[in-house]
């Protein structure tokens, strides 16, 4: 999992080696600025190495300390191009997997789930990747070498070290498992009480309404006293670190300077080299500590590295077939025993054993209940989802056997929730054709109702439109959407309640003018009103998945029972 | 949703902002812990061991050493002096262990309670303000701050602040301490922390400018993000996969180039720090030495002020640090209490809803009962209490509102509704059909003109009180986390089982909660998302049903219900409205059709009403509606 996440180095990989480089090497000069300090105190000072002595080492320490500077200046810069490197190809990766989602997929993740991924998940694997390449290096590069060195002044006083470490890396991994599993706790009551917060914006009115604010309230405390316990009961682990290290360190510091002491009492050390042991001791003892926060970190970026993998992992269930070259010549539509269902688990099925032809240039309503599956039929035209049983063909061939590019440029669907961009008018409709006309762009909209109504903004066609269209009224934003789709000149044109917002007559007009322009083409149209399909060649009437009868309106009247009442549920009243 | 974060959570990448009156905000952080005041002192006292033992005990490496030396000078190695002060420095390090892991024990239980009453506080607060407040900030904006703004302010009480103040009483005790040990030197030291201050603020000057243009592309790559996911299927049905890929591209380049050299001035700041303290380490050990060999300073003074240099630099790194995210956490604690400072729903009604018993003269009296008769319990200015009975007669009289007030929605609306009637609004969407239902609920108070309920002004009218006598089935539905029987019980919490079932089967949803996988105990998970929109609306309308109000509020109830389905629930909605005053707000006109009075609302006045015949007798705007010569939106 973590291979597949650090492929996305690509080309920041040689900062992302460099970084480390530089690290140890800032590591390296660091570490020799105390040998060569007890050097200055035992040969400068006591061995008569004069001043002239201490002028050359002290030199030297200072040109050491330069160097470290320059060091740890470039490692710094090479990280931050290697993270944030790192970060963007992350989110590349991410981005172009989720334009290749099938709708499956899609409906899979929710939409402010996958947006979490891309943005905040992403963020702290970058600080994470950041972590690794700095203090992962630079805490173990430490704590070996200042150990080497501490042995190599005095083998017998390293000892302390030896004792000293263990004791301490014990220590730290026993309080990071046993704090682990109670962050966990922690997180996820913060997530719930998050998400009560969530639900009490969204559901204000609700609220409000039911004089439900005392009861919201007692529900939220409730949640804040759990997430303070739980977080007391992790953070009450995780600052026994503190205390931990400082007793190890000062322990040692004791330790060292006794037995160095009497070390040096009888001959077997140098003053100096004492006083650069208890420097190593803090360095030794600080990488340790440095290490055990990166492993913390970690930890806690593993939740979002895993959600991050779920969604470059996801298996695409739809595959194109790229190579083939297969064109969509006609309308024609044939389902032939076809079963979907949106869950693997096939116990369930939206549709089931759906078997119908459609002509080119035909056009035909589908009516049915809440659920009958009317959205399923229809997505299984520009192969949105595959079927699980039997086959869909268009203009006589299997849908599958079609580049989806192909097969989705000839059916043009207008989706039940449709979104414009933000954007100006014309930028959204070009969508359905990049290179249209200003007059084949006209004609799309008065055959879509919408020429009127753009012309009549100050800006016409250049009228900026907000995120998800929101300076046009349902209705408006509904006709934009048609005419998008018509620009793509299909030979199915798919609506799928695609004028529920749009007034009868204004609806009537459209489906004219789908009657005289798209005279080939093959029109499918769902809707909730009967007036919007009775004039259709033919209606489809869905039952809980099933073709509960074909015909037109006048013979469905007549036969039909589901439709009659659909048809009566709507016209009672006009009589 | 995966194992999937808050949703309103944390959008990860976010700046930094300047509080406006850091003062203030710190003195109202300090009132949360007032109650905490014997705490807080041993806090302080437990920083002030903490560090000073640290201070004292590197000071310890003076007599140390030069006991040891004077042992080597004079032969003479005097184990018990030796072992005395040792231990005395052991002492002090014990004493500072103690002291830190006192404060930050204790710290830990202040931050912790204090939050989760500054967050408990703000939720309270939250439910107390009006639906204007709703109206006006959006809803991501409130939730950062339950969540960005208490993160930062929690980790700046637990550790920013701790560790600020054990870094300056360290800085100040070192500093002392090397005036102490050798004036000279410390003036070297000096001299260097005027050099790295220096080269901090000329990073900090330049990393700004990069810092605000990571920012603005974060913005752009977030906004980006969000538009082309929410968009998502609508990319695909138009097959413009490759063109998104392009953009984001694109924008995701400039926010690298800017995040990377904004990154790279963050992160150079520590080893820069850090090795300025080593370069100082150098110079000092040079001179040290060369002051040592004149015979100004000894070797134990040179070794204290050595491991004194160390500890100077380090505190001054964490205060730099420090100090950004601590004036953020201000910013952000300074946004929260501007939540907590917004105006509350205003209310100073008097007139509460009681149960009542009604006797064989009509005289009203109150009872804890559940007895199925209300009576208002008005309260006079003589201290004496009388009863109306609750009927649901309620009255518009010259009703004129407007959200904001250069724009009116409603324009002096006059209309009855008498107990039991049905009335229906129908109009276009801005015409105000939905403004008149949140007047009668007091979501918002009328300027000009008054409402009447059973003949008393609603202002009179406690709003808990006036609302528990509305139910409401509301446009868009929320539905809570929580099972089905809970979310139906929303409407009257001590409902019990049965009644449960029954307002399902008015509302004709217990044919499908029954086939729920766990039937009336299926949890919904937020916002009902495992159930269609008409599903939806059915348990909101069982909701309402449960919850037995004189009067019952519309708007919308059955808008995403097929007719079929519709149809299927006509008889249960009837049984529901029977004895209730009614408003219907309704898009379909065959739901209104059977009303005592339907109002015709365009540009806030009522242009038509009447009944049904009477409309299309009329043939006027109703007319044109009903037979799909106009646009409804």
């Amino acid at each position: 999992m973590l291979k597949k996440l650090l492929g996305c180095v690509g080309k920041y990989k040689l900062p992302a080696i460099l970084s480390p480089v530089f690290i140890s090497l800032e590591v390296v000069m660091e570490i020799f600025i105390p040998l060569l300090m007890s050097k200055i105190i035992d040969i400068g000072i006591k061995g008569g190495g004069g001043v002239g002595y201490i002028v050359k080492v002290g030199g030297l320490m200072v040109l050491m300390s330069l160097m470290s500077l320059m060091f740890g200046v470039l490692s710094g810069k090479y990280a931050s191009i290697a993270s944030t490197g790192f970060a963007k190809n992350v989110r590349k990766k991410m981005f172009d997997k989720i334009q290749d989602f099938s709708f499956a997929n899609v409906d899979k993740f929710s939409t402010a789930s996958l947006v979490t991924r891309l943005t905040t998940d992403v963020t702290f694997v970058q600080h994470a990747f950041m972590m690794v390449i700095r203090m992962m290096v630079r805490s173990p590069v430490m704590l070996v070498s200042a150990t080497v060195l501490a042995v190599s002044i005095n083998a017998e006083l390293a000892r302390v070290f030896f004792v000293a470490i263990p004791v301490l890396a014990v220590a730290l991994v026993f309080i990071s498992t046993k704090a682990f599993p109670r962050f966990k706790q922690m997180f996820t009551r913060y997530d719930n009480m998050n998400s009560t917060v969530q639900e009490n914006l969204v559901a204000i009115r609700a609220v409000k309404a039911f004089v439900r604010g005392e009861y919201e309230n007692d529900k939220f405390e409730t949640a804040a006293l759990e997430l303070q316990n739980s977080q007391r009961r992790a953070e009450r682990v995780l600052i026994m670190n503190m205390p931990i290290m400082q007793i190890v360190m000062y322990s040692c510091i004791i330790a060292v300077l006794w037995l160095g002491g009497n070390l040096i009492s009888v001959g077997g050390m140098e003053t100096g080299e004492l006083i650069s042991f208890i420097s190593y001791i803090t360095q030794i003892l600080m990488s340790l500590m440095g290490l055990s926060m990166c492993f913390v970190s970690i930890i806690m970026s593993r939740a979002s590295v895993v959600r991050i993998c779920e969604v470059l992992d996801e298996d695409i269930d739809i595959e194109d077939n790229v190579s083939s070259e297969l064109t969509v010549d006609n309308g024609e539509i044939e389902f032939k025993n076809v079963t979907f269902s949106y869950s693997k688990n096939k116990s369930k099925c939206a549709l089931s054993d759906l078997s119908f032809r459609i002509n080119s240039g035909e056009t035909v309503g589908i009516i049915g209940g809440t659920g009958s599956g009317k959205t399923s039929l229809v997505s299984l035209i520009p192969r949105l989802y595959d079927v699980c049983d039997g086959s869909v063909s268009v203009s006589g061939h299997d849908v599958r056997e079609y580049a989806l590019s192909e097969l989705r440029n000839a059916v043009a669907m207008v989706l039940q929730n449709n979104v414009l961009f933000s954007g100006t008018i014309l930028e959204n409709l070009k969508w359905g054709n990049e290179e249209a006309t200003q007059e084949e762009i006209e004609k799309a909209c008065s055959a879509a109702a919408a020429h009127d109504f753009i012309s009549s903004f100050p800006d016409g066609y250049n009228t900026y439109l907000g995120q998800g269209g929101v300076n046009l009224s349902g209705g408006q934003k509904q006709r934009v959407c048609i005419a998008r789709a018509l620009l793509k000149r299909p030979k199915i044109i798919i609506l799928d309640d695609s004028t529920s917002a749009v007034d009868t007559a204004t609806e009537k007009k459209i489906r004219d003018a789908f009657k005289d322009e798209l005279s080939d083409a093959t029109k499918i149209i769902i809707a909730q009103r009967v007036t919007s399909i009775s004039d259709a060649d033919r209606i489809i009437v869905l039952d809980d998945g099933t073709v509960n009868a074909i015909g037109t309106h006048d013979a469905l009247l007549e036969n039909n029972e589901i439709y009659r009442e659909v048809y009566e549920s709507q016209q009672r009243v006009v009589e | 949703m995966a194992n999937g974060r808050p949703v309103g959570g944390p959008r990860g990448m976010r700046g930094t902002r300047k509080p406006k009156n850091a003062g203030r905000t710190i003195a109202r952080l300090l009132g949360y812990m007032s109650g905490k005041k014997y705490m807080l002192v041993l806090v302080v006292i437990g920083i002030l061991l903490s560090s000073l033992a640290g201070v004292v005990g590197t000071y310890f490496l003076k007599p140390v050493i030069n006991s040891i030396e004077e042992g080597v000078a004079t032969g003479y190695f005097d184990v018990r002096a030796f072992i005395m002060k040792l231990a005395v420095m052991a002492g002090f390090y014990a004493l500072g262990v103690v002291g830190s892991y006192m404060y930050s024990r204790l710290m830990m239980n202040i931050s912790t309670e204090t939050m989760r009453r500054i967050r408990v506080d703000m939720f309270t607060k939250l439910q107390s303000l009006p639906i204007r407040y709703y109206d006006t900030h959006a809803h991501g904006e409130i939730m950062s701050r339950f969540t960005n703004d208490t993160d930062t302010l929690r980790e700046m009480l637990s550790q920013g602040i701790p560790q600020m103040f054990s870094s300056s009483v360290t800085i100040i005790g070192v500093f002392v301490l090397m005036c102490i040990l050798s004036p000279m030197l410390t003036t070297l030291i000096v001299a260097m922390v005027f050099v790295i201050t220096f080269v901090v603020k000329k990073i900090g000057g330049q990393s700004a400018k990069y810092f605000k243009r990571q920012q603005k592309a974060i913005g752009s790559v977030n906004g980006y993000i969000e538009e082309m996911i929410e968009g998502q299927k609508v990319v695909k049905v138009f097959c413009r996969e490759n063109e998104s890929k392009e953009k984001f591209a694109l924008i995701n380049e400039e926010l690298f180039d800017a995040a990377s050299n904004a990154n790279t001035f963050a992160s150079v700041l520590g080893p820069i720090t850090n090795n300025f303290s080593y370069i100082n380490y150098a110079l000092t050990a040079t001179i040290g030495a060369a002051l040592a060999v004149t015979g100004v300073l000894d070797i134990g003074t040179v070794a204290s002020f050595l491991q004194s240099t160390r500890s100077f630099f380090q505190p001054i790194t964490q205060i730099s640090q420090q100090f950004n995210s601590i004036i953020n956490a201000l910013a952000g604690a300074e946004r929260i209490f501007e939540l907590m400072d917004e105006e509350p729903e205003h209310d100073s009604g008097t007139v509460t809803l009681v149960y009542a018993t009604k006797d064989a003269r009509g005289t009203l009296s109150e009872t804890d009962a559940r007895t199925g008769v209300w009576a208002w319990k008005c309260p006079q200015d003589d201290g004496t209490v009388t009863y109306t009975e609750v009927r649901g007669d309620v009255r518009f009289e010259d009703v004129v509102f407007g959200y904001d007030e250069n724009k009116i929605v409603l324009d002096g609306i006059s209309l009855y509704a008498k107990p039991g009637q049905k009335i229906a609004f129908v109009g276009s969407t801005g015409a105000g059909k939905t403004t008149i239902t949140n007047l009668i609920n007091r979501f918002y108070d009328v300027p000009d003109g008054k409402i009447t309920y059973d003949g008393i002004n609603i202002n009179k009218i406690r709003k808990s009180d006036l609302r528990r006598s509305l139910g409401m089935v509301l446009q868009d539905t929320h539905l809570f986390t929580g099972t089905v029987a809970d979310n139906i019980r929303y409407g009257k919490l001590d409902a019990t089982d049965e009644e449960i079932i029954r307002a399902a089967k008015l509302a004709n949803a217990h044919s499908f909660i029954s086939h729920l996988p766990e039937g009336y105990d299926t949890v919904l998970t937020s916002d009902g998302v495992n159930l269609s929109q008409g599903q939806r609306q059915l348990i909101a309308i069982a909701r309402a049903a449960v919850a037995d109000p004189p009067v019952l509020i519309l708007d919308e109830a059955t808008s995403s219900i097929d007719t079929r389905t519709e149809a299927l629930i006509e008889k249960g909605m009837d049984t529901l409205m029977e004895g209730r005053t009614v408003f219907v707000i309704a898009h379909r006109l065959s739901t209104v059709k059977n009303s005592k009075a339907i109002m015709v609302l365009e540009h806030g006045k009522i242009i038509e009403r009447g009944t049904h015949d009477d409309l299309l007798e009329q043939r006027g705007k109703y007319y044109q509606l009903y037979t799909g010569m106009f646009e409804l939106e």
